[in-house]
């Protein structure tokens, strides 16, 4: 199937700060697939089951979550809280009948890692296997 | 506070099979604070619906409402809002509220998206546990102030019984024995001679064996 899978990432303030800072051409000079959109959050504690659950609405193939380290959150506890609300995401996306390995959850060190690439390409490489989200209506 | 739990997905979507337009109507009341039927969750139920009407390329238009509690009249009446955006309620409340809101719009279909579960706190972050039946006939001064009604799973008024052991129930071994609780406590605060008092045989009615519950408060109705 001939398609660049739109994959979103919600990434905590500092997770992401440094991809940020690389700039759009420095990722795909990375290696950043380029269906990616990364959306900040002040912290993973931010991240809400409706933020993920919206992405899907919006025409997401794939969604990632990330967040620091559980033990390593600025803010205490938002990593943890991140985790969770991803786990009820997916939770729900069975409970829809879609394939919950479309959202992942990755926890990174603060600055700029091959990791998060390697996140995403992931995630490219898993919805390119899987296909169009079932939520664009392929399967009537 | 009422306690819930959303019900399955599939079953919500079968009451809704014929809807062209839905209103997920959340209660700002008990199940916002145990985080079932509030703004929030509501958002999250339309979010699934939509997805999944998506999925099955149905054109269902879902719109969202809460109600600052939907077991008042006063409340229920700020429906008309959403007037023309909905032809059936999926209510988020407990079970009062959708009987509110059936009792005050006989025309519109509403359906529950939560089982009412229990009357209950919370004794930490994401727990809810069982604490009182509604029976109509509290025994808690006799009780040291824990209930063998919603407690027991025997209901039992004379406790224990030979299930307990360890302080645990038979039906399982997670459950403390309430009785075995309730015994310490009267210890602990010098009433343990008070429990050589027999309880009498219960008189039920009070519990909703006698038919649905009602209460008029004079001094208030106009």
């Amino acid at each position: 199937m001939d398609f660049i899978p739109n994959i979103q990432i919600f990434c905590c303030h500092y997770t992401s700060q440094q991809a940020v800072a690389r700039g759009r051409e420095g990722l795909l000079q990375d290696g950043m697939p380029a269906g990616v959109t990364i959306n900040r959050l002040s912290c993973g504690g931010r991240l809400q089951v409706t933020t993920l659950l919206k992405a899907f609405e919006d025409g997401a193939d794939g969604v990632i979550a990330c967040a620091c380290p559980p033990d390593k959150c600025h803010n205490v506890d938002g990593s943890k809280k991140a985790a969770k609300r991803a786990a009820a995401a997916r939770k729900a996306l069975e409970e829809l009948g879609v394939e919950p390995e479309r959202l992942a959850m990755h926890n990174l060190e603060r600055g700029f890692h091959p990791e998060f690439v390697e996140a995403a390409q992931a995630m490219h490489n898993r919805i390119m296997g899987l296909g169009l989200s079932p939520f664009k209506g392929e399967d009537k | 506070m009422i306690i819930g739990d959303r019900k399955p997905l599939a079953e919500i979507l079968d009451m809704v099979k014929h809807a062209q337009k839905i209103l997920v109507l959340g209660c700002r009341g008990c199940v916002t604070v145990c985080s079932t039927g509030g703004e929030r969750e509501v958002e999250i139920l339309a979010s699934l619906l939509r997805l999944s009407f998506k999925k099955q390329g149905k054109e269902v238009v879902v719109n969202e409402g809460s109600l600052v509690r939907q077991c008042d009249r006063e409340f229920i009446e700020e429906i008309d809002k959403w007037e023309g955006m909905y032809d059936v309620i999926l209510s988020t409340a407990c079970g009062v509220g959708v009987n509110f809101i059936a009792n005050l719009r006989p025309d519109t279909p509403v359906y529950p998206a939560i089982n009412t579960t229990f009357y209950g706190g919370s004794p930490e972050q994401g727990v809810w546990t069982e604490q009182c039946a509604g029976c109509g006939d509290c025994v808690l001064h006799l009780t040291g102030g824990l209930c063998p009604v919603a407690r027991c799973a025997k209901n039992l008024m004379n406790g224990p019984c030979g299930g307990s052991v360890d302080g645990h129930c038979e039906i399982n071994p997670e459950v403390e024995c309430i009785w075995q609780l309730i015994y310490e406590r009267m210890g602990r605060i010098n009433q343990q001679e008070d429990m050589k008092n027999i309880a009498p045989i219960r008189d039920w009615r009070s519990a909703g064996h006698g038919g649905p519950r009602k209460k008029v408060r004079e001094d208030l109705t106009l």
